[in-house]
């Protein structure tokens, strides 16, 4: 055999697995295909953003030093130069109904504390949905989420000090929001936000994106841990995204 | 075997005397125009209780040597008035050597705590709350805004409760989490407790005070020497006592009024 033929021959085998090896990941995406359709939009602050504390970490040197070239502040509310507006919470308040209603989203997220800060700032989980607590910093933390006293879902505060395995919890039942904080660093505070059904946190830019919706009417509302809610009506139709659109204005 | 037990005991009260006497354990040195008072009462403590420790062990070793081994049925002198007397003398030794430190104790104290702070002494809060101090400064106006507890929100680092938009004299309170102080400058303290029982010490400022929620109380200083310090909670007070310090920032009057301007502008 020459050796034009041989980088035929091979190149033939190459493309011939290539083309399996997609039609395989296409039948795939095909199988997995619901009948269901996903929710997108973004969310904008009108007005001007209300001033963030920088944060003084000297009472925890190594977080400090971690934060030294970019100081950090408050979160209450993070938005972008474009108005995006950060960890808004969107979720289906009313309207859903059958399985999407009582699913439980198969990840675990995780809630890690890096930098004397919690990441993310604001998650999203379902009922029953596992999470993950990590303690990626040197120094010990305490894990203090405080929800609705009499509540269906309970309080709990546990030390996790440094290179502590992860802690599992997760919570019985929704509620907006559940604040956590830090008894040894008071600038640490984050949100739970447990929701039946889809849900999407707004990212840098204000998008959100809510997956696994199925087709229907339902009120969306959208969450903000100093703003307050807004709602929206919308109608889901299948295998068609819906886009929608939130704005909030600064107090 | 008795006469083991004498040496052994003299030797090892003689041995834990060394390490005092040659100041092997010193503590950090002193930065406050009233420390060495507190310096002072400290060592007269210890040569005092020194030299009772040490006259007690050797006493008792030399008890030891003399009496052991002696024989049965052999009469000993007892003490002028039996047991009672005796009770009685050790009673009147120890009750007037605390009665001596405490009343050369009381002056150092009364000079520290009974006087009150120079008109011109920079008012500065400390709140202590589970498990970090922050501080307060009143501003240009000199008053300090009331607190209303309710207002009290970490998420956006409302330690103190203020309410900037009704109340005028919380408007330019600085609330830091560092307590910056000029050197030679007196300092007067405002004390308030948010939850639970705490304690302001700080090793070189020879200050330890309380926090009684509920009770505020003060105290008043002069740091004399630039430096950071740290400031910690020695009252128990929680699962992250371990944890609860803060930093004295010991500044020039310059350094300060940067830092003062600095923190005022991260309100």
């Amino acid at each position: 055999m020459n050796t034009d033929n041989w980088i035929r021959t091979s190149g033939i085998t190459i493309a011939l697995i290539a083309l399996m090896a997609l039609a395989v990941l296409k039948e795939h995406t095909v199988q997995a295909a619901p009948s269901e359709s996903s929710v997108t939009g973004t969310v904008k602050l009108e007005g001007t953003p209300p001033h963030q504390r920088p944060i003084d970490m000297s009472k925890e040197p190594s977080c400090a030093a971690v934060h030294k070239a970019n100081p950090v502040a408050t979160e209450t509310v993070v938005a972008g130069a474009d108005g995006g507006l950060k960890n808004v919470v969107v979720y289906i308040s009313d309207g859903l109904s059958g399985p999407a209603a009582t699913e439980v989203a198969p990840e675990t997220p995780s809630w890690d504390q890096k930098g004397c800060q919690y990441i993310p700032h604001v998650m999203a989980l379902n009922p029953n949905e596992h999470f993950k607590v990590t303690n990626s910093d040197p120094t010990s933390h305490n894990i203090h989420p405080m929800p609705q006293p009499g509540g269906p879902n309970h309080e709990w505060n546990k030390s996790q000090p440094s290179g502590a395995p992860p802690i599992d919890a997760a919570w019985q039942s929704p509620e907006v929001a559940i604040h956590v904080k830090c008894n040894i660093h008071p600038w640490m505070s984050g949100y739970m936000v447990v929701v039946k059904g889809p849900y999407g946190v707004s990212d840098d830019k204000g998008s959100f994106k809510l997956d696994n919706v199925p087709p229907g009417n339902y009120t969306l509302t959208a969450w903000q841990e100093s703003l307050g809610t807004q709602t929206q009506k919308v109608t889901v139709a299948v295998g068609k995204p819906t886009s929608v659109s939130f704005t909030f204005k600064a107090k | 075997m008795g006469k083991l037990l004498a040496v052994t005991l003299i030797v090892i009260a003689i041995g834990s005397a060394i390490p005092i006497l040659a100041h092997i354990w010193v503590p950090p040195a002193d930065i406050s125009t009233h420390g060495y008072q507190i310096d002072e009462q400290m060592s007269d403590t210890m040569v005092e209780a020194g030299i009772c420790f040490l006259a007690a062990q050797i006493i008792l070793g030399v008890f030891i040597w003399v009496f052991s081994g002696r024989k049965p049925g052999a009469k000993l002198r007892t003490f002028p008035g039996g047991a009672k007397g005796l009770v009685g003398a050790a009673f009147i030794l120890v009750g007037l050597e605390v009665i001596i430190l405490g009343a050369f104790g009381k002056k150092a104290w009364a000079t520290i705590y009974f006087t009150p702070p120079g008109a011109d002494a920079l008012p500065v809060q400390v709140q202590a709350g589970q498990f970090a101090f922050y501080f307060r400064y009143p501003g240009a106006d000199g008053k300090f805004g009331p607190l209303h507890p309710d207002k009290i929100n970490e998420a956006n680092q409302n330690i103190f409760g203020l309410d900037v938009d009704h109340d005028p004299d919380s408007k330019d309170d600085i609330v830091t989490a560092e307590m910056g102080v000029p050197a030679n400058k007196e300092i007067h303290l405002l004390m308030h407790a948010k939850d639970v029982g705490h304690s302001f010490y700080v090793r070189e400022l020879r200050i330890q005070q309380d926090f009684v929620p509920g009770l505020d109380l003060s105290l008043h200083f002069t740091a004399t020497k630039v430096g950071r310090y740290e400031i910690v909670c020695t009252q128990l007070c929680g699962l992250g006592h371990y944890n609860m310090k803060a930093y004295l920032n010991v500044m020039s009057e310059p350094d300060y009024e940067a830092w003062i301007k600095q923190q005022a502008s991260m309100q």
